[in-house]
């Protein structure tokens, strides 16, 4: 082995190659897996940056978490209200697939870990750097997995706001991946074709020389085929437990162990999923009853206020339209009746599409504040929302009226809308 | 030739340049990004990041590989044919454990029904009849493999 003409003393405990028994570590192992996460992990990271597009940052400071990105912000666009289901399949793409890729996650990192008691730590100035890069490919996907992970569950034991962590944390991680892909792709995609071309079965004579492949091997419990089932029943599982909250009614029920899976809340017209309750945004019933409640419109023209009355009596339009969440989960098209926003906007003199600024009765919450594109604004679905499935909406769904717009995501959907400013923000 | 002898003098300490050249662009982006990740508490995302890695590394993963080996060791070689059976509903069960524990210990239980408006009573029950199903289920298929085919002493 050419481990043994390098001038250092063998190591001890896991440093010793002889540590490693297992038969199944081997650069075939690694490399199936590593296809997958190259996959997997491209598909994660394209749906986020879609998902960080979607809150369209770029608009106004509310809608920015990350106001430092600079050049990571590079691709941004004007987020599409086209296919109304849009941001539903991205994130719903994202989280679930997320999930998924644990066990293969796992299993790779599994695969490779006596390369991390390689000795000597580094053979030259390049695989000091690589290792080093490892570290943050590593740390990287265990923080993404873990950041997404907790807060898809609403622990927020996170060192900081989840969008910042989450986003940049992405970068770096992809910075690593990149690398680790241009270097060990091409030998990935070797290893899968010989093992294509039939010497499928025990390691190749070649193979055998690889650091993966342990020197002195215990007697196999499990074939290599037997392992990656394994892996792919895990993801399986993850996913026959987590897809069901994309959908409504049985589909739902069947997400037995995740965030917003199983039963809907109540019964009747209103029972889809709620982001947050209104106990929990701190809306009280004084604010919002017939006589407390007037939306403020502002604009050109000035400022309307106008009462819950007033707005049954401009003309009013329905659309169907799902809610979607960044935390992955999301509801069938639910039907909304209320004021087209274009319609408030030329009330107030805007008879060109214009930005709109919503704001909440809401109390506390990063996004009781929230901008919406002048392309959103237009689109004749984009409703101030004041009934839902044929009944008035209930205090936890946004009464007495909220912002429902296509293909956003939920929480630029704002709830209990008190004051709507139109114009450039 | 001789323009090989300081290179090959040099490679050893240097490296592939190509792998240095890929290594320095990628570190490029991650200190872009990195700079903008620690801004703020940079000590507590630093030790989440490092964390992350050393925790799986050096406590999950060989928490998790010397279960297994106990699990073969104390199946002895003639019996190792139910390792499978116990192996797979153990680590798909921890699996979804590890996923899924802060809703089955309960610990985000107050606020999942304060903001969702559902209960997170259930998730616990459920995870221990996922994993009742699992171990059921490979019991099941162990006793019907028996039955088609006695296992070969070794």
């Amino acid at each position: 082995m050419a481990r043994s003409f390098l001038p250092t003393r063998p190591g001890r405990g896991p440093f010793s190659p002889d540590f490693w028994r297992s038969p199944l570590r081997g650069p075939r192992f690694t490399s199936v897996l590593g296809v997958v996460l190259l996959a997997g992990i491209t598909i994660l990271f394209v749906t986020g940056l879609l998902s960080y597009a979607a809150y369209n940052p770029d608009l106004a400071p509310v809608n920015d978490k990350t106001p430092d990105k600079g050049i990571l912000g590079f691709y941004l666009f004007s987020w599409p209200t086209d296919p109304p289901w849009l941001y539903r399949l991205t994130q719903g793409v994202h989280v679930t697939l997320g999930l998924a890729l644990v066990p293969v996650l796992l299993a790779k990192l599994w695969s490779v870990v006596p390369k991390l008691f390689t000795l000597p730590p580094a053979r030259s100035l390049t695989h000091a750097l690589e290792r080093i890069s490892l570290l943050l490919l590593v740390g990287g996907a265990l923080f993404e997995f873990t950041t997404g992970i907790l807060n898809v569950q609403l622990d927020y034991v996170l060192p900081g706001s989840f969008y910042p962590l989450h986003f940049y944390g992405a970068w770096v991680f992809f910075g690593a991946f990149v690398a680790h892909v241009v270097l060990k792709a091409p030998v990935a995609l070797r290893n899968l074709r010989k093992m294509r071309e039939g010497s499928e079965g025990s390691e190749g004579s070649d193979d055998a020389a690889d650091e993966l492949v342990a020197p002195r091997p215990d007697r196999p419990t499990v074939s290599r085929r037997g392992a990656l089932g394994l892996v792919g029943g895990g993801s399986l599982l993850l996913l026959a437990t987590s897809a069901g909250r994309s959908f409504d009614g049985p589909l739902r029920e069947t997400a037995v162990l995740t965030p917003h899976g199983g039963p809907e809340p109540g019964s009747g017209p209103n029972a889809f999923q709620i982001n947050k309750t209104a106990a929990y945004a701190g809306i009280r019933a004084a604010e919002t009853s017939e006589e407390a409640w007037r939306l403020a419109v502002r604009g050109r023209s000035g400022t309307v206020r106008l009462s819950r009355a007033d707005l049954l009596g401009m003309p009013l339009h329905s659309a169907a339209l799902p809610i979607a969440c960044v935390e992955g989960w999301s509801t069938s098209d639910q039907w909304w009746r209320g004021v087209r926003l274009r319609d408030l906007a030329a009330l107030v003199g805007h008879d060109d599409p214009a930005d709109v600024f919503v704001e909440s009765l809401q109390r506390h919450g990063a996004f009781r504040r929230a901008a919406l594109r002048a392309n959103q604004v237009a689109d004749p679905r984009s409703l101030l929302a004041l009934f839902v499935n044929g009944e008035e909406l209930t205090l936890d769904h946004g009464h007495p009226a909220r912002i429902i717009v296509p293909a956003a995501p939920g929480v630029l959907n704002t709830k209990w809308v008190a004051r709507l400013t139109f114009g450039d923000l | 030739m001789r323009r090989s002898v300081p290179y090959r003098m040099v490679r050893p300490v240097l490296g592939s340049p190509f792998h240095l050249l890929v290594l320095l662009c990628s570190f490029a982006l991650c200190a872009y990004a990195g700079v903008r990740l620690l801004d703020g508490d940079w000590f507590m995302v630093m030790l989440w990041f490092v964390g992350a890695a050393v925790l799986h590394d050096l406590v999950l993963l060989p928490l998790y590989a010397a279960a297994d080996r106990a699990l073969v060791k104390g199946a002895g070689s003639r019996r190792r044919v139910w390792v499978p059976y116990l192996r797979v509903p153990a680590a798909l069960s921890g699996l979804l454990l590890l996923v899924w524990f802060p809703l089955i210990t309960g610990r985000v239980s107050e606020r999942y029904a304060g903001v969702a408006g559902l209960s997170a009573d259930g998730f616990l029950s459920r995870w221990l009849l996922v994993t009742a199903v699992l171990f059921g289920g490979s019991a099941v298929v162990f006793a019907v493999r028996l039955r088609r085919r006695p296992p070969a002493d070794d």
